[in-house]
């Protein structure tokens, strides 16, 4: 096969382009450790997911510390809402801790995606999503269902509200303590 | 002779399916406009913010599977015709014709039902708004799935009237090269029926008996995974005959010859082999699906580029060729010396130009890693209207100022107005898909009505959120406008009187390395099929198997009405 000398040129840079892509995003992956979204976060039954009986967080989604500066979000997405996220409810996380999102859906797929940072994964019904972050700057962050859902998909959004770590140590022991406080109550009640 | 006089049914055929596709055309950049002006807020008058997603799901079934489908069938009946030099086997090629054109009828009244009310139908209600994409477990009308399958089994009909074609040519030209129109043809069909065998499952084996009931749940992972088994294949169903006309036509427009043909051989078949093993990577942020499998897909979507990377040299060099024919010297200058003022030649290199701009998105898509940036953003839908919305569309409008007058015998109409035409829809096309890019930079996310939040706001990276709307509007009504040019040209010429001679005819000129410099393997589909096969087993034989190793059906969800 007769090949003109520019073409093969001209294919050699194109494979050479080629390869250098693979080799940037191995490094983004093993370098940098930019993670997948993968199958680590197993499966799930979106009917209990839907009637809340799956007998995980689930069944009472919001933030779960589970060690120092670790923190597990647990968030369900349903027609047309992020619990928590959503509207007065948002996700509260502080500023510099290991984040880890678990996202499930009651019904239809759903996305979950936090607006100009790299945390975006679909949300299937039957697989948790798990998704690992770190927010370094406090703020609020926008929260968007990035799948269409149904008639009213474009309502669902919600936010990230990452405070500053004393803050949120804060405002826990308050929550504590009210919680605390309540069923001091309750039971002096009875 | 003219194409029309010499085969005169398979001229019909062509004009049947050409006049399916630009009705498809006409009625999904009607939607196009709607949804241009809604989303960006210039004027929401027209429809709901419900029945947005309606007119979306029009759009993408009518253009995406509806027009190209349409058109390509039209292009390769024509081009297997002209370049075997006998008429298309009628009676198979008809029957796909009405097939094609039956489940057409289905879906797009199971779409309208969701506009007039979704009055209930054989004990379902007639809507179909689930997108293009149509993920389970949002339900549709069962009539929407049933004329989804019919479109795929009428274009897979339309198939086999172009192999009878090319076996009745191989025992009447034993040992001859396939021209090389035709192998073009047969090489994009048979990918076509490799890569569509996973919707087809997927539609006729879950969705048909899930949507009536008959299985109550389906796995709404695998249902997906399967879709996107076909999901970028298609992409290249489409792209494959814009290349045709780009290898083949092209150069004879710009008054010159394909530079090589055994380099376009290639090309197709490199198609073959690597257009399928790639659908992970719409999947990148799918959970469920183990990191080392989206790696293998990332990895053969980037060696996916070199066809194309290969295309943009011989095309040029093509076209440069044409124009030192004509005269020009320099190194840039030969640029000058080109027909740009007629509409075949410039619609196709303005669509070449534009698949350039593609494809550099493109290559941030199929960046694992950075595609977490904009998946599911407007970047995405930005990047495909440049890909199949000008790469495929315009040189589909571009080639048919060219190909009409050879199909009707008739001559061109309104010269003025098709030679502005491509112009119109290159702006159209630029202001919107930048505006779109950018607004995925921002987070902006793509299929949705009303792209605001109540908890938060979206900031511009590059502009401001208003301007980037602004010129999505403009964008689009630019495109519709070009949209509507095409089909007045087409319509007058379609219905103007037969006289006089053409300027144009289907003769391709040999290419300046022809048919004899390319291998004999190149030909040997057997071969590539299999290779294509083992490629596809290797991708997705592993983490099918695992999908299914739990039940067909599970994890399982029940269908939830739109």
């Amino acid at each position: 096969m007769q090949v003109h000398r520019f073409e093969k040129v001209w294919l050699g840079a194109a494979l050479l382009l080629i390869v250098g892509f693979i080799a940037t995003i191995a490094y983004g992956s093993v370098g940098v450790g930019v993670g997948m979204v993968d199958d680590s976060g197993g499966q799930i039954s979106a009917e209990a997911v839907q009637n809340g009986n799956t007998g995980t967080q689930f069944d009472d989604p919001g933030v779960v510390q589970t060690g120092e500066d670790k923190y597990t979000v647990y968030v369900v997405a349903r027609q047309f809402q992020f619990v928590p996220g959503s509207g007065d409810n948002p996700v509260q996380v502080p500023a510099g801790a290991n984040v880890t999102f678990r996202v499930t859906s009651a019904d239809v797929v759903h996305g979950f995606s936090v607006v100009e940072t790299n945390i975006n994964t679909m949300v299937i019904p039957g697989q948790v999503s798990e998704v690992s972050a770190r927010f370094n700057e406090p703020g609020t962050y926008g929260l968007i269902c990035h799948e269409y859902c149904g008639a009213a998909h474009h309502t669902m959004g919600g936010s990230v509200e990452v405070v500053p770590p004393e803050e949120y140590d804060m405002q826990q022991e308050n929550i504590d303590q009210s919680a605390d406080d309540a069923q001091a109550q309750e039971e002096a009640d009875q | 002779m003219v194409f029309v006089d010499s085969y005169p049914k398979t001229s019909k055929l062509v004009r049947s399916e050409f006049i399916v596709a630009f009705a498809a055309l006409g009625i999904g950049a009607l939607f196009g406009i709607i949804q241009s002006l809604h989303r960006t807020g210039v004027f929401r008058g027209f429809i709901s913010s419900a029945d947005y997603y309606t007119i979306l799901t029009g759009h993408g079934v009518l253009l995406a599977l509806v027009f190209t489908t349409f058109f390509i069938a039209g292009l390769f009946t024509w081009a297997v015709a002209n370049s075997l030099e006998r008429e298309l086997p009628h009676r198979i090629a008809w029957s796909a014709f009405w097939i094609m054109l039956t489940g057409t009828v289905l879906a797009a009244v199971s779409i309208i039902g969701g506009l007039v009310g979704a009055p209930s139908i054989l004990g379902h209600d007639l809507k179909a708004d689930v997108l293009f994409t149509f993920y389970a477990p949002m339900k549709a009308h069962p009539a929407f799935y049933i004329g989804a399958a019919l479109i795929i089994v009428g274009s897979w009909v339309a198939g086999l009237a172009y192999f009878k074609a090319l076996w009745e040519w191989r025992s009447e030209n034993p040992g001859e090269r396939i021209p090389l129109q035709t192998f073009m043809v047969v090489t994009t069909m048979l990918m076509w029926y490799v890569s569509t065998i996973g919707v087809a499952v997927e539609v006729v084996a879950f969705l048909i008996p899930w949507s009536l009931g008959l299985i109550q749940n389906i796995d709404p992972l695998l249902t997906r995974t399967l879709f996107w088994y076909f999901g970028h294949p298609v992409v290249y169903f489409w792209l494959m005959p814009a290349y045709l006309v780009w290898y083949t036509v092209l150069p004879k427009l710009a008054g010159g010859r394909l530079f090589s043909d055994p380099l376009a051989r290639v090309v197709f078949v490199a198609f073959l082999l690597l257009s399928t093993p790639v659908g992970f990577h719409h999947q990148y942020t799918d959970p469920g699906i183990p990191s080392g499998y989206k790696f293998i897909a990332m990895t053969n979507t980037m060696f996916l580029l070199l066809p194309s990377l290969l295309t943009a040299f011989t095309v040029v060099a093509s076209v440069e060729h044409g124009a030192r024919q004509r005269g020009a010297k320099g190194y840039l200058s030969w640029l000058r010396n080109l027909p740009w003022g007629k509409p075949a030649f410039a619609g196709c290199m303005l669509a070449g130009l534009m698949f350039a701009a593609g494809g550099f998105s493109g290559m941030i898509n199929a960046g694992m890693n950075i595609n977490y940036l904009i998946h599911n953003t407007i970047w995405v839908p930005g990047h495909f209207h440049l890909t199949v919305g000008t790469a495929f569309a315009l040189t589909a409008m571009a080639i048919s100022y060219w190909l009409v007058p050879q199909i009707t015998g008739k001559k061109l109409q309104l010269r003025g107005l098709a030679s502005l035409q491509p112009y119109v829809w290159f702006v159209g096309m630029a202001v919107m898909s930048n505006a779109m890019h950018r607004a995925g930079l921002a987070g902006i996310p793509r299929r949705t009505a009303e792209p605001t939040y109540d908890e938060f706001a979206f900031e511009g990276v590059a502009g401001t959120v208003g301007e980037m709307r602004l010129q999505i509007a403009i964008g689009g009504f630019l495109l519709f406008v070009g949209a509507a040019m095409f089909l007045i040209v087409m319509a007058d010429t379609l219905l103007a009187r037969r006289g006089g001679t053409l300027s144009v005819n289907g003769h391709i000129p040999e290419p300046l390395s022809g048919a004899n410099h390319s291998p004999r393997i190149l030909d040997n589909y057997k071969l590539w099929t299999a290779i294509a096969l083992l490629l596809i087993v290797i991708a997705y034989g592993p983490p099918l198997a695992s999908m299914v190793a739990d039940g067909l059906f599970a994890p399982g969800s029940p269908p939830i009405p739109v």
